[in-house]
C-alpha cells in the first residue's frame, strides 16, 4: 500500500543561469555555491525539510552532474527516505520520442506520473535560485484556507523595483485579478518570489490543457497563471515580509554572500530550529596562521589563511597566501590566492589559483557599484597579473600581464 | 583489505584522563576541533577497505553511541557489514563480572558470537585511543608474508615518560619477530607496542577459548607473554602520525601538535578523509575586534577577541577584550568579555563569566568540566 502525500515539492532547478557567467559554465545555477559552505539549492531543500515535505522532486536540464553528485540520495537534507524523499527528474524519453524541457509548466507536465505516484492534494512549485527561509506550511495552511486553485508568494518591493519583477495585482482580500511580468508603470508593488502552491487536480487538468495548445510557450508566469485568471479562479497572493534575495546576477550573489557577514545580517543562518543543510565536505578545521588578520569576514573549515582579511567570505579548503589581502570578495572553496596578491571587490570561483604579487579587482571605495571581477572555476592568473575590476575572466592569464 | 574483520576496544586507561572521561569513555573525548578521537581509528580501518567492525564498550558509552549514531558518516551505515556496537554482556555462565571486563580475553570473549558468524579470516584488532590517519593494507601483506600468528604495531621511538606505563614494548629479532613482550619494563623502552594488531580469525577464536577454560583474561600476559614461544608473532613499524592518547598531558599535547603544518598535512593532507558526525554548523564569523594567531578553528564560532596558539572546537563564542592563549575550548563553550584564559582544556558548554583570569600549565592543564560555569 502506497502512503498517500499531502503535500509534495517540485524543484525546478534546470536553469543555465548565464547572467551569473562563467559561474554557470560547468554547473547549473542551483549549483552555485555561496556562503562559505552552501549551494543554493540547499536553501529551498533546507526549507522544505523544515516545512516537512519529504518528497521533492528536482527537475534538472542543464549541466546537471554537478548537480546530482551534489544532491546524491539527499542524505545531508534528511531527504533519504524508504517513500518519497529526493528524486532527480531529467527529461527522459517516452516513446518514441522526447523532449527537453521546453519550458517551466511544461517540466512539471512531463512528471505528472511522477507526482500522480504520491496522490498529494497540493503541489509546491519552487526555483533553484534564491536565498531565504520561508515555512511553505505555513503558505499552505493560507492557501487551503482560502480555497484557492493557487497561491503564490510575493514579497512587497519598492515601486521602482517593481518593473524588475513579476507583479500580482490583487483586490484588498489578496486575491489576485491580474498578473504582469515586468510592467513599465507598476500597478501593485507585490512581486512574486517563484514560490506557488497549486491545488494538484487544478493544476494537472491546466498542464495537460497547456500542454495541447501548440501556441503556448509552457511558462507558469506566461501561460499558466494568465490562463487560470482568465477561467476565473482563485489566486491568492501570500505576502512573505522576511529576506529573500535573488541571486541570479553577479552583483546580487556578491550581495547576498556580504549580507551574512555583519552584526545586523538580514537572515540568520545559525537557528537551530531552521536550520541550512548542506553537503560536508569533511576537512579539518581552518588554520589562521601567525600574522593573519581577519575582520567582518565569515571562514569556513579546511581554510588556510596567512594573510589579510577584510568584510569577505571564505570558502572551505581556500588558501589565503602570507602577505595577501583580500577586500570585499568571496573565495569560493580550494581557491588560492598566493602571497602578496591583492583581491578586491571580486568572486574568485572554485579551485581558482591566483599568482603571487597579482591584483585583482580594485578597492570597492573607487570602483564602479557592481564592477565585481569575477574569476570563472579552476582557472589560473599568473605571478604579477593584474584583472580589472568588473572583468569577467573566462581563460587563464599569464604572468605579469 | 577486504577480507579483514575489524574490533575496536573504545575504553582504556580512563582513570589518566580524569575530568574528560567522567561522562564518557575516551574513544568519544572530542578531539582536534571538530572530531572526537575515535574519528581517526574509526576512518583509518574504513580507508583501509574494512567494513565490518565490532566496537566493544565497557562503561559511559552513551556518548560513544550518541556520537556514530548508525556509522553512517564513516559509511558504515550499511545492508551487508557495518558497525556492530556491542555493549557489556553478561548471562548466568558468563564468567565476567557485568560490565568490568578484566581484560581483553574477557572482553572478546563476550564478543565471540558476532566474531564467530563473521566470514572474514583476519582480525585486525586495535584500541580507539590514537590519533591517525593510515591504512593497514601494508600491515596485511606483511602479515601473510611472514606468515605471522600475530602481526603487532610498534612505533620506534624513546618512550621513557610515565605516560607510557601502561604500555607493552617489544624486542624484536632482525627478521622482524619479536622476540620478548614486557609491560612498563625500566629499560629497553624504545619499541612501543600501541595496541593494533592483526590476527588470523581461527587463532584468535582458539585463543578466546582457551583463556575461558582457564579463567584466564588478559591478552598481553595470557597471550602474548604466555605464548610468545609457540605463536609466530611479528612486529611491524610504523612510520606515519600516531599518537596514543594516554595521560590530560598527552592530549594538549596531540591536539597542540595540529598547530604544526606537517602534522596537519600527514593527518589531513594526504587522499583519505578523516570522518566524523556532521554537525551543520554555520561558517565561523570573525569580527573587526579579533586578533587570531597560529590557531585551529571549527565552523559555527563566533570570534571577537584575541585568541593565539589555540583549538577551538564548534559553536564556541569568544567575545570582545578577551585573551584566549594555549588552549582547548571545545564546542559551545562561551567566554564572555575581559577574561584571560591561558593553558585551559574546556569541556563542552562551559560558560567563562565576565573578567575571569585562569592560568594552567603546559604540563597540567587546568581542565574546566562538561557544562561548568566559571
Amino acid at each position: 500500500m502506497k502512503i498517500k502525500k499531502e503535500c509534495i515539492a517540485m524543484l525546478l532547478a534546470g536553469g543555465q543561469g548565464s547572467r551569473l557567467g562563467v559561474l554557470t559554465k560547468e554547473v547549473a545555477k542551483p549549483a552555485v555555491p555561496f556562503g562559505g559552505k552552501y549551494r543554493i539549492i540547499d536553501f529551498p531543500l533546507s526549507n522544505c525539510v523544515n516545512s516537512g515535505i519529504d518528497t521533492v522532486g528536482v527537475l534538472t536540464q542543464y549541466m546537471p552532474l554537478d548537480l546530482n553528485a551534489y544532491i546524491g540520495n539527499g542524505q545531508p537534507w534528511d531527504l533519504d527516505r524508504n517513500y518519497g524523499g529526493v528524486s532527480i527528474l531529467p527529461p527522459y524519453v517516452h516513446g518514441k520520442t522526447g523532449d527537453w524541457y521546453k519550458g517551466t509548466a511544461n517540466a512539471i507536465y512531463q512528471n505528472i506520473h511522477y507526482i500522480d505516484n504520491y496522490d498529494p492534494d497540493y503541489v509546491v512549485v519552487l526555483s533553484g535560485d534564491h536565498i531565504y527561509k520561508m515555512d511553505y506550511n505555513k503558505m499552505l495552511q493560507y492557501h487551503k484556507q482560502t480555497d484557492a486553485a493557487c497561491t503564490i508568494a510575493v514579497l512587497n518591493v519598492t515601486l521602482e523595483e517593481a518593473s524588475r519583477f513579476g507583479i500580482m495585482n490583487t483586490d484588498e482580500n489578496n486575491r489576485i485579478y491580474e498578473f504582469e511580468e515586468k510592467p513599465k508603470q507598476p500597478k501593485s508593488t507585490k512581486a512574486s518570489m517563484g514560490i506557488y502552491i497549486f491545488t494538484w487536480s487544478k493544476l494537472r487538468q491546466y498542464l495537460i490543457a497547456d500542454e495541447a495548445d501548440p501556441q503556448s510557450e509552457n511558462d507558469f508566469g506566461k501561460n499558466i497563471i494568465p490562463e487560470m485568471l482568465g477561467n476565473g479562479e482563485v489566486l491568492m497572493a501570500y505576502e512573505f515580509d522576511d529576506y529573500w534575495k535573488d541571486v541570479g546576477t553577479v552583483q546580487s550573489l556578491w550581495e547576498a554572500n556580504m549580507e551574512l557577514i555583519g552584526v545586523d545580517s538580514p537572515i540568520n543562518l545559525n537557528d537551530p530550529s531552521w536550520r541550512i543543510y548542506s553537503r560536508s565536505p569533511n576537512v579539518q578545521p581552518h588554520y589562521v596562521a601567525p600574522g593573519a588578520s581577519l575582520s567582518e569576514t565569515i571562514v569556513t573549515e579546511g581554510a588556510i589563511i596567512a594573510g589579510k582579511v577584510e568584510h569577505s567570505v571564505l570558502f572551505s579548503g581556500c588558501k589565503i597566501g602570507k602577505g595577501a589581502i583580500v577586500r570585499d570578495s568571496v573565495i569560493m572553496t580550494n581557491a588560492v590566492i598566493g602571497e602578496g596578491a591583492v583581491v578586491e571587490y571580486s568572486i574568485v570561483g572554485q579551485g581558482v589559483v591566483i599568482g603571487a604579487n597579482a591584483t585583482v579587482g580594485a578597492p570597492k571605495e573607487i570602483c564602479k557599484p557592481g564592477s565585481i571581477a569575477l574569476i570563472g572555476e579552476n582557472l589560473t592568473v599568473g605571478e604579477g597579473a593584474t584583472v580589472e575590476p568588473g572583468i569577467m575572466v573566462s581563460e587563464n592569464i599569464p604572468a605579469g600581464r | 583489505m577486504k577480507n579483514t574483520l575489524g574490533i575496536v576496544f573504545t575504553y582504556k586507561y580512563e582513570e589518566d584522563l580524569k575530568t574528560l572521561t567522567q561522562l564518557r569513555s575516551i574513544s568519544s573525548i572530542p578531539f582536534g576541533g571538530r572530531y572526537r578521537i575515535v574519528d581517526f581509528m574509526l576512518s583509518s580501518m574504513v580507508n583501509s577497505g574494512v567494513t565490518k567492525i565490532g566496537m566493544i564498550t565497557q562503561n559511559n558509552y552513551s556518548s560513544l553511541m550518541d556520537h556514530l549514531g548508525s556509522g553512517k558518516e564513516w559509511d558504515l551505515s550499511r545492508k551487508r557489514d557495518g558497525l556492530y556496537i556491542q555493549p557489556p554482556f553478561s548471562s548466568a555462565n558468563s564468567i565476567s563480572l557485568g560490565a568490568n571486563y578484566r581484560g581483553r580475553m574477557e572482553a572478546l570473549a563476550n564478543t565471540m558470537s558476532f566474531i564467530r558468524r563473521s566470514t572474514e579470516e583476519y582480525v585486525l584488532m586495535t584500541d580507539a585511543d590514537v590519533i591517525c590517519n593510515m591504512t593497514f593494507d601494508d600491515m596485511l601483506d606483511y602479515h601473510i608474508a611472514k606468515e605471522a600468528d600475530i602481526t603487532l604495531l610498534y612505533k620506534e621511538g624513546s618512550f621513557s615518560n610515565e605516560s607510557y606505563n601502561q604500555f607493552c614494548f617489544l624486542a624484536t629479532d632482525e627478521d622482524g619477530k619479536v622476540t620478548d613482550v614486557t609491560i612498563n619494563p625500566a629499560k629497553n623502552r624504545n619499541k612501543l607496542c600501541v595496541g593494533t594488531l592483526i590476527i588470523r580469525k581461527s587463532l584468535l577464536e582458539s585463543l578466546v577459548q582457551e583463556c575461558q577454560s582457564h579463567n584466564l583474561y588478559s591478552f598481553r600476559r595470557d597471550v602474548l607473554q604466555a605464548n610468545l614461544k609457540d605463536l609466530k608473532v611479528y612486529g611491524y613499524k610504523c612510520d606515519e602520525y600516531f599518537e596514543p592518547i594516554t595521560s590530560i598531558s598527552s592530549y594538549y599535547d596531540t591536539n597542540m601538535s595540529l598547530l604544526d603544518e606537517k602534522v596537519r598535512e600527514q593527518l589531513f593532507g594526504g587522499d583519505y578523509s578523516i570522518y566524523t558526525k556532521i554537525r551543520d554548523e554555520v561558517p565561523t564569523v570573525y569580527r573587526n575586534t579579533s586578533e587570531v594567531s597560529n590557531s585551529l578553528i571549527a565552523d559555527g564560532c563566533v570570534i571577537e577577541g584575541k585568541v593565539e596558539n589555540c583549538i577551538i572546537f564548534r559553536g564556541v563564542h569568544i567575545h570582545k577584550n578577551t585573551v584566549v592563549s594555549n588552549s582547548i575550548i571545545m564546542q559551545d563553550t562561551e567566554i564572555q568579555s575581559g577574561c584571560q584564559i591561558n593553558y585551559v582544556i574546556s569541556d563542552k558548554d562551559v560558560v567563562i563569566r565576565q573578567n575571569r583570569k585562569l592560568f594552567g600549565y603546559q604540563k597540567y592543564p587546568t581542565v574546566l568540566p562538561k557544562s561548568s560555569v566559571v
